[in-house]
């Protein structure tokens, strides 16, 4: 019995550890790319291990002769902005359609449970025809106006508000706290947990998101990360890979490191909102 | 003080509320004294703390007014009634301090909404000045509910009693004109219970402010009330001292809710001249029904006694024991009467009556049960309670 449990054992793992190395070869490969030089990348011979360390030549040209700092810089104005929106935005609403009673709420919920399915190609060509006409194109603020409202946050708000209990909001309004007032010092600090794993959403999303910026951006000066990477493939370095891949290795590395700082909270977040 | 001069307490006239098609309150009267405490006691769904409710402004009601100390305050929302409220889970802020659930009601008071914003309220010169006071105040509370050791915990870190006592600091606080309780006791032990029964009782006499409190407890209704209103159905079945609820009930309903354990009610018949018949026994009461009108006779447990002396006189019953319990203090024998149907009955018994009726060897089979003047109420066909007359003897005598 015990040997047999063993084997069991082994074989999950087993399994699990298939996965993970499928899931975990592009980044190593990143890596090791990041570290090799120019040369080696097409070469003929085939070796995991790079046979000389060229990491400070490529990290050096992607950080000091690319656009790769600047999309980064891009990245986190807009990341910060539309959470920064979203998060004004989706708390207060997702406030009022879970604990105050007014007519229509039924209906606004419904439509918000509707716009949930409606993906971001759908309404792509009105919002840039807009913004040509009102001469926005190829600001931060274009790269940020779609996503300034969430619905996914909405909801996922409104789910964690929805758990939070009456007798407290009615202490205080007897304490004599405003709807607006009980969001930002009672609901707000409640679902930290839920903001926390919402910014992770949000943030990973629009911090990769190559779909809108290639539509709205044509500058370099706006161009966000994914977006500094291709351009960075075309003009600066021709065929020299291990300098793109350590660019994509920096740009990645914010996004990684704030996962791992955040994991505990993040995955708690997830549990509470019951999304997991 | 009469009821015309309770102006300065809380008035409800004509309140009713229906949730969806159910009428939760029909048409409610209640004049509130200043300065008493007022019980809403009932059993669960009557109504009362949709009333309390009401009083605080959570509710809206259908129709009538609520007026506090002499004004209409039915336009006004929760916090400008100057009423405070304690409620059953206590309701404290989770993530502030204790020393922070305290100063919040005064901070809405005396802060700005500038001075109350996040960051943009340290600029305001006014406000450390304001907050000293308010902590001044919260630690003042904090002591006299013994609880200033506590000021820099969680309400998750508190045991259920300290979390009882933070949120009764919360509600004295700001000094409101009426304090508002939910079945604030029913989270705690029974221990703890009867020790905060006790506070609770202090702490009005102390106050002198104006308290409704509501509980499913007769206990607590009769251990703190300076009045009680016995509510049933969204109606108030009887308002009165703990006294007049016990001793004068004024229908069957209100005598069997209160006392414990509950009174009992034997089917009975006028005779025509004012009295009824039990058995063999006549007792007279001076009523005026017509002969075989159907009446209700409630007796108290400790109505019943034994033939143990002076008791020996009064109209007798015969009965069968079934069980006896003891409670330490006292006895309650259930017993069969000796009447058609052979109803049953509760007898109270002290336990020195107990022992000398078991020396004497009363407590054979079949008993011998005397009734006793006080206890003994006669209701009418509509449960309305029968005034005795006093141009005729009462039971006894």
């Amino acid at each position: 019995m015990r040997s047999r449990a063993f084997l069991a054992s082994v074989l999950s793992h087993l399994v699990l550890l298939i996965g993970a190395v499928l899931m975990l070869a592009p980044f190593v490969w990143m890596l090791l790319t990041s570290i090799r030089p120019a040369e080696e990348v097409f070469g003929a011979v085939f070796d995991p291990i790079p046979s000389r360390f060229a990491g400070f030549e490529n990290y050096a040209q992607a950080l000091f002769a690319s656009n790769v700092p600047r999309a980064m810089l891009n990245g986190a104005v807009v990341c910060l902005g539309i959470l920064a929106v979203q998060l004004a935005t989706a708390l207060p609403a997702a406030y009022a359609l879970a604990r105050l009673r007014f007519p229509g709420r039924g209906v606004l919920f419904g439509l918000v449970l509707f716009g949930l399915t409606v993906p971001i190609q759908v309404p792509a060509l009105p919002l840039y025809l807009a913004l040509a006409k009102a001469g926005l194109l190829d600001t931060f603020f274009a790269l940020m106006f779609p996503f300034f409202l969430t619905v996914f946050g909405l909801f996922l708000f409104r789910q964690f508000f929805r758990t939070y209990p009456e007798e407290i909001l009615q202490a205080a309004r007897l304490d004599g706290m405003g709807e607006f007032e009980i969001v930002w010092r009672l609901a707000v600090p409640a679902a930290l947990p839920a903001i926390g794993a919402f910014s992770v959403f949000s943030i990973v999303a629009h911090w990769n998101d190559l779909y809108w910026p290639l539509i709205v951006v044509t500058s370099r000066e706006r161009a966000t990360p994914p977006l500094g990477i291709l351009a960075f493939r075309d003009a600066e370095t021709g065929g020299n890979y291990g300098a793109l891949m350590a660019g994509a290795a920096l740009i990645t590395a914010p996004l990684v490191l704030a996962f791992l700082v955040a994991r505990r909270g993040f995955v708690r977040g997830l549990t509470m909102t019951g999304l997991k | 003080m009469t009821d015309g001069e309770s102006a300065d307490g809380v008035r409800l006239t004509g309140i009713a509320k229906s949730f969806g098609g159910t009428r939760v309150l029909a048409g409610l009267d209640l004049a509130v004294r200043a300065g008493e405490f007022l019980t809403l006691l009932g059993p669960s769904g009557c109504g009362k703390s949709t009333l309390l409710r009401i009083i605080a402004g959570l509710e809206r009601q259908d129709c009538g007014t609520v007026s506090i100390a002499g004004r209409p305050v039915d336009h006004l929302p929760p916090a400008e009634r100057d009423v405070a409220m304690v409620f059953q889970s206590y309701a404290l802020y989770p993530h502030m301090t204790v020393a922070g659930n305290l100063a919040t009601p005064l901070e809405m008071r005396r802060l700005t909404l500038l001075e109350r914003l996040p960051l943009i309220k340290h600029l305001s010169p006014r406000r450390a000045r304001v907050m000293r006071g308010i902590m001044a105040e919260v630690r003042a509370v904090a002591e006299a509910l013994r609880i200033e050791a506590l000021l820099d915990r969680k309400p998750a870190q508190l045991s259920g009693g300290q979390r009882q006592r933070v949120a009764l600091g919360r509600a004295m606080v700001r000094h409101p004109a009426v304090f508002l309780m939910d079945e604030p006791l029913s989270n705690l032990d029974a221990a703890l219970r009867v020790e905060v029964r006790h506070e609770l009782a202090d702490l009005h006499a102390r106050l002198g402010t104006t308290f409704i409190y509501v509980t499913h407890d007769q206990v607590e209704a009769m251990t703190m009330s300076s009045r009680i209103a016995l509510m049933d159905q969204g109606r108030i079945l009887q308002l009165g001292t703990p006294d007049d609820l016990y001793d004068r009930p004024a229908s069957l309903a209100v005598a069997r809710f209160i006392g414990s354990p509950s009174l009992t009610v034997l089917e009975t018949v006028a005779d025509g001249v004012g009295g009824i018949r039990l058995g063999a026994v006549r007792l007279p009461f001076g009523h005026r029904f017509a002969a075989g009108t159907r009446l209700s006779l409630g007796i108290r447990p400790e109505a019943f006694a034994l033939p143990l002396g002076p008791e020996a006189d009064g109209p007798a019953l015969a009965a069968r024991l079934v069980r006896a319990e003891n409670l330490g203090a006292e006895w309650h024998l259930h017993v069969r009467l000796d009447l058609p149907g052979e109803p049953p009955a509760i007898v109270r018994l002290t336990a020195a009556e107990h022992e000398a009726a078991r020396a004497s060897g009363l407590l054979e089979d079949p008993l011998t049960l005397v009734l006793r003047a006080r206890g003994v109420h006669l209701f009418g066909p509509d449960g309305a309670r029968v005034e005795p007359d006093p141009a005729h003897t009462a039971v006894v005598e």
